[in-house]
């Protein structure tokens, strides 16, 4: 369970990110995962709101975007989706010499941040 | 009335490990060491194993090992029995080893004077997939009392390792364990990744993986890390 860690990182990333942008509080973070990661939603989820306490990130939600594992394979010469996650080899011929492209994403894509109306009028 | 800004990052969420670990293989590299990063679940036998190799590769070549460990200096007490200098990492709550605390426990060691660095993370088999250490290869350890499907169970960290290493294999017959599943196994989850199997209770099994690190200290062996989103390496795009 290092998804409180993680967690953590994310909201210091976001906090760096509030300051070059001259402040302010952030009501979402967009997160890309992918299931090689290592890290567990359901995990990360459960620690955000205790990793955002006192930040400016206090009342965000964290929304998190899947993504699938695909995987080059070297007999197509493609890229391509595997069996599964649990097996890395090509579903479309079956090889076995595959390396990972994508699925193991932990990324923070974009914050939303909060803006008072009086700038809009 | 209030309305929201859309901000653009892009930003992995480990940049700062990853640039760490940069840093350190840059060093590793400079200092010309080979270093090996053992994963495993906890009782899997990584210490018994690196005391043993930590003990033979100590007579030939200069060796070295940092421990990672939740709360005690056990495993570096033990691996000091084998004559090379041992430094723990008590990592306290912390589930893994990250490239600062590699950094930190550093600081004491001459890393020109050495031939080889082990380093033995703390036993867990998710969250160390995560970390890279700037190490030259990782090696997964499974015993086989933990059973065949341990890589299916975890994908990760048998993805993210070099090569996988089956231990214990003198309790195979007691626990039935199927050996040609487990290597099927493994090739699922890490298709092509070398596969040992050894015991160190009777000595079986461990010239060929002392091989293997010879090689990797021969060839300056990288990491191939399979997974991108690691390590820069993993940039590249298949053509």
């Amino acid at each position: 369970m290092h998804e409180l860690s993680i967690a953590l990182s994310i909201v210091e990333a976001a906090e760096e990110e509030v300051q070059r942008q001259g402040g302010g509080e952030v009501c979402t973070v967009h997160l890309r995962l992918g299931p090689l990661s290592g890290v567990v939603r359901e995990a990360l989820q459960f620690s955000w709101e205790l990793a955002c306490a006192g930040t400016p990130l206090e009342r965000s939600e964290l929304t998190i975007e899947n993504v699938p594992v695909r995987i080059y394979c070297g007999t197509c010469a493609a890229e391509g989706d595997p069996v599964s996650a649990q097996c890395l080899y090509c579903a479309r011929c079956g090889g076995t010499s595959c390396r990972v492209t994508a699925g193991a994403e932990l990324e923070v894509v974009s914050l939303e941040l909060v803006e008072f109306a009086e700038s809009a009028t | 009335m209030t309305q929201s800004r859309l901000v653009e990052i892009r930003q992995k969420v480990l940049t700062k490990n990853d640039v760490g670990a940069r840093a350190l293989r840059q060093r590793f590299e400079e200092a010309g060491v080979c270093v090996i990063g053992l994963v495993s679940s906890p009782g899997s036998g990584k210490t018994a194993f690196l005391e043993y190799i930590l003990t033979k590769l100590g007579k030939e070549f200069r060796v070295a090992a940092l421990v990672g460990d939740l709360a005690t200096d056990n495993d570096a007490v033990r691996l000091a029995r084998s004559g090379v200098p041992v430094k723990q990492i008590v990592t306290g709550t912390i589930c893994h080893l990250d490239a600062a605390m590699v950094t930190e426990a550093l600081r004491e060691f001459d890393l020109a004077g050495l031939d080889f660095l082990f380093i033995e993370n703390v036993g867990n088999l998710v969250c160390p997939s995560s970390y890279d250490l700037g190490e030259n290869a990782r090696a997964v350890l499974l015993s086989v009392t933990e059973g065949e499907d341990k890589p299916l169970k975890y994908p990760s960290i048998f993805n993210t390792a070099d090569a996988a290493i089956i231990t214990k294999t003198d309790l195979a017959d007691a626990v039935e364990f199927d050996s040609v599943a487990a290597h099927r196994n493994i090739d699922s989850v890490g298709p092509g990744m070398p596969v040992f199997e050894c015991s160190v209770k009777k000595e079986l099994g461990l010239g060929e993986i002392l091989r293997w690190m010879n090689l990797l200290r021969d060839t300056g062996g990288r990491r191939s890390i399979a997974i991108p989103g690691i390590a820069d390496a993993c940039a590249e795009q298949p053509a």
